[in-house]
């Protein structure tokens, strides 16, 4: 068990060296951030001395060395655009990201399931149409189309709902939380709404076909021709094998959620670490974007360490299988 | 029961109606939103209009620009010219700064030494001035190398921070990200001016309070706003700032596409459009003997004053105006927009002659035209990749084949000031609203600290002879002809084509009344709320 973590460990440490790597080349292309640091009547001179201290004119290996050094000693940088250490505001704008991903995956996750194990169950009922209907909305229709009409919808047409931001949040240490005030629930409602459509679509199929593959096999006739309850069978037996799969793309999912929730933080002005990235890209602000990357690499392997730590919770057979290597 | 549900009917009466009176006589709350967010509080930290005036709202410099963009009073009360060269300014008495701590010239000699540190953007301003002295307590010298009549222009970005307070919190040098540290001074200020920062979250709120005791509540001419608290929420999508609007989540919009305007006056929103100082102009390689991005070999066509005004002339700048700009820009008769010194009423395009282009072209020698690679932003002015759209079909008919190159300005700038272009669009704003910015910037002869936009490297001996005379000259009439005559014949020599000048088009709800400049400074203190 313990060789096996620490198998997953290495490799992780080579997947966030790899993406570090990649990411610093192709961000040689994204553009010159001397130039948006200064005004447009700076002198040439100016911007020469900046770019030199900057280490900008050093060649691509040297400036890749440089920064993997500062990152082994937990130094992360200055942005280039707002003059704060990067690591604090990756630090400020995570919290906000986090519960966004949290709520909007609970909230797809909390549909999704008892939305599939019925429309598999209930294949033929007019109720399963419509949700399988509807739900192809949020599988077809872009994230910030759909951001923007719930805007126009509930704060524009209806002024229910706040059109941006986070509302009111309360500090508890380095943490922010929108969750313990009403006005930040408010504020998140569209937001995870818009997020976890696409979620909730693609986890409904995902169970459904998944139940209906699970309830044609053997072991459910059995089952039944023994007598069962139908929760026993549905619920305990079906739903549990069907939760590999499920789990998998729920935690892919999660990941990129977390890291690549741009467009709805964009549409409606979350001050989340995706706002952070976009306006970083148009800056050509190379320490906060190496910085995210790294973040983001991090949380992926995280996520999908967990989740196969998590096949071993569900699948008694792959404990076995672990024990005997 | 009835008597808990009697109780609890007459708490929550009771509390609907504290809310009610509180709330109808409590503090006048201005919110406001625009796409960016000013890059620091710091300002000397860049260069650049909107952290200006931010800065501008916290802070007083020893001189501003009033509702018609003339410059007077601030913290200097008066000022007379000792010598040509020597500048003798009379500090304001009793202006205190935020945390309590008195306004003096040493606040001034301190602030220039700052402005001068390593990391200062506005190092520029101060190019021509020796040195800046106190004389006394409240009298400060400023001595220029050269007769300067346009000094006072360029002091009015520069804001007067606190000696004291800068020392305190280690905030003596800009901020400065070579440092490897956060500097004080960006997200804190401490200035004499009309607000006080209470508390700034870079891309998400900035909340600024009234500072009851700035002198300007007094002056009648400027201090005539009302508002309490001002809460800045930048909002970088465009749909959604226009939604928060029309919802009542924000009261002003500082950056309204024009596409949206019809929508929000049909709301009962006030809209407020007008000209903006920029000029959006398309520059060209003269220099070169043959063009980088071009088929014609062994020559350049752009050297051919012909070439250059058949290209101006195929250009129909009503239709890019009214189509494209949706009529939010006005057709640009020079390089210069109206409120700027050197611009003349008499000045007119050179025409829309399509016609009259193809005969030009034939006449040069290229009677079929012509292949030219064009460079061309599209996230940095207004529409500006379909501008170079429209022109490049509009040139495609008098033979002119434009292959346009449109990149975000990240990629965009570095190419173009590095001279690797053959044909760019650029928009120019004169910062100290005068000729002679645009053309040292944009038509002058390069040298060390001249032309450093003009990236065709434009040259005509007799601009720039015009041009060094207006510099020099402290009459102020005659400095104002030299410098006509200067972009007179830039533009009629076809140094560059200029487009059109921007509008800037600002939305608030019907409650709101401020004022609009063209320099699209936002000063807070001439906002009014009605509650």
């Amino acid at each position: 068990m313990l060789s096996y973590l620490l198998e997953r460990l290495l490799q992780s440490l080579l997947v966030l060296l790899a993406i570090s790597l990649i990411g610093f080349v192709v961000f040689r292309y994204v553009g010159d951030p001397v130039l948006n640091m200064v005004g447009q009547n700076t002198s040439v001179q100016e911007i020469e001395i900046l770019r030199e201290d900057l280490g900008l004119n050093a060649s691509v290996p040297v400036q890749f060395w440089r920064y993997l050094g500062k990152v082994l000693h937990g130094q992360l940088g200055l942005s280039y655009r707002h003059a704060r250490p990067v690591a604090t505001l990756l630090a400020e704008r995570f919290p906000a990201t986090m519960e966004l991903a949290l709520v909007s995956t609970l909230f797809a996750l909390g549909l999704a399931i008892p939305l599939g194990v019925y429309t598999a169950i209930r294949p033929h009922h007019w109720l399963s149409q419509v949700f399988l209907g509807v739900s192809l909305a949020g599988v077809s229709l872009p994230t910030f189309l759909i951001g923007i009409l719930l805007i126009l919808a509930f704060s524009v047409t209806l002024p229910w709902l706040p059109s941006f931001g986070r509302g009111d949040v309360l500090r508890l240490g380095w943490w922010s939380t929108g969750l313990l005030t009403l006005d930040g629930w408010r504020h998140l409602v569209m937001p995870a709404v818009t997020l976890g459509l696409f979620n909730l679509t693609l986890v409904m199929r995902l169970v459904r076909s998944e139940m209906l593959e699970v309830l044609r096999t053997d072991y459910i006739k059995f089952a039944r021709a023994r007598g069962l309850g139908r929760r026993a069978i549905y619920f305990g037996h079906a739903l549990r094998n069907t939760l590999i799969p499920v789990v998998t793309v729920a935690g892919l999912q999660l990941g990129g959620v977390l890291a690549f929730s741009i467009i709805t933080e964009q549409v409606f002005q979350w001050p989340g670490m995706g706002l952070l990235f976009i306006q970083a890209v148009g800056f050509a602000d190379l320490p906060v974007m190496s910085g995210y990357l790294l973040l983001v690499g991090v949380i992926f392997v995280t996520i999908n360490l967990t989740v196969d730590l998590l096949y071993l919770v569900i699948d008694p057979r792959l404990r076995v299988a672990l024990i005997l290597r | 029961m009835k008597r808990i549900l009697l109780a609890v009917g007459l708490v929550a009466a009771t509390a609907w109606a504290a809310g009610v009176f509180t709330a109808t006589a409590g503090a006048v709350t201005f919110r406001w939103t625009n796409d960016g967010d000013a890059l620091s509080m710091d300002p000397y930290m860049v260069n650049e209009t909107f952290s200006l005036f931010t800065a501008s709202n916290i802070y007083d410099p020893l001189v501003m620009r009033d509702q018609n963009l003339k410059v007077r009073s601030a913290l200097a009360e008066s000022w007379k010219n000792t010598t040509p060269t020597t500048w003798e300014l009379k500090l304001r008495k009793g202006v205190k700064f935020h945390d309590g701590a008195d306004f003096s010239a040493d606040d001034v000699l301190f602030s220039y030494h700052r402005v001068l540190s390593q990391g200062s953007d506005l190092k520029g301003n101060f190019a021509n001035v020796v040195s800046i002295e106190a004389k006394d307590a409240h009298t400060i010298v400023i001595t220029t190398k050269v007769p300067d009549p346009i000094l006072l222009s360029l002091l009015t970005t520069w804001s007067i921070m606190s000696k004291e307070w800068a020392e305190k919190n280690n905030a003596q040098e800009v901020t400065d990200v070579r440092k490897g540290t956060e500097n004080y001074a960006t997200r804190n200020a401490n200035g004499t001016g009309a607000y006080m920062l209470v508390s700034r979250e870079a891309d998400v709120k900035t909340v600024l309070k009234r500072n009851p005791n700035w002198w300007g509540w007094k002056d009648k001419s400027l201090g005539d706003g009302n508002v309490d608290e001002v809460v800045f929420t930048p909002i970088k999508q465009d749909a959604t700032r226009v939604a928060a609007l029309l919802s009542g989540d924000v009261d002003m919009n500082y950056n309204m596409p024009a596409q949206d305007v019809a929508r929000v006056k049909s709301a009962g929103m006030k809209v407020y459009q007008g000209p903006e100082l920029r000029t959006i102009f398309i520059g060209m390689d003269q220099k070169r003997d043959e063009l980088l991005e071009s088929d014609v070999k062994g020559k350049n066509p752009f050297k051919d004053k012909r070439v250059r005004l058949a290209l101006y002339l195929a250009i129909d700048e009503d239709s890019i105006v009214s189509k494209i700009m949706q009529g939010a820009a006005t057709p640009a008769t020079g390089m210069v927009v109206k409120e700027v010194t050197g611009f003349d009423p008499k000045f007119k395009r050179l025409g829309y002659d399509p016609e009259r282009a193809k005969k030009l072209l034939a006449e040069a020698g290229y009677p079929n035209g012509f292949s030219v690679g064009m460079d061309c932003p599209n996230d940095r002015y207004v529409n500006d990749a379909l501008i170079c759209q429209a022109v490049v079909s509009m040139w495609a008919k008098i033979g002119v084949n434009a292959k346009l190159l449109a990149q975000p300005k990240a990629q965009y700038f570095p190419k173009i000031l590095s001279r690797n272009t053959s044909l760019y669009m650029l928009g120019w704003t004169p910062v100290t609203i005068d000729g002679l910015d645009a053309l040292d910037n944009l038509l002058l002869t390069p040298g060390e600290k001249i032309g450093r936009f003009n990236l065709g490297s434009y040259s005509n001996p007799k601009v720039d002879e015009w041009a060094n005379e207006a510099r020099l000259e402290l009459n102020a009439a005659k400095r104002t002809k030299h410098l006509q005559d200067a972009l007179d014949l830039a533009h009629s020599d076809v140094g560059s084509i200029p487009l059109h000048y921007q509008q800037v088009i600002w939305a608030s709800s019907a409650k709101v009344d401020l004022t609009q400049l063209a320099s699209n400074y936002f000063e807070f203190f001439w906002v009014k709320v009605k509650p």
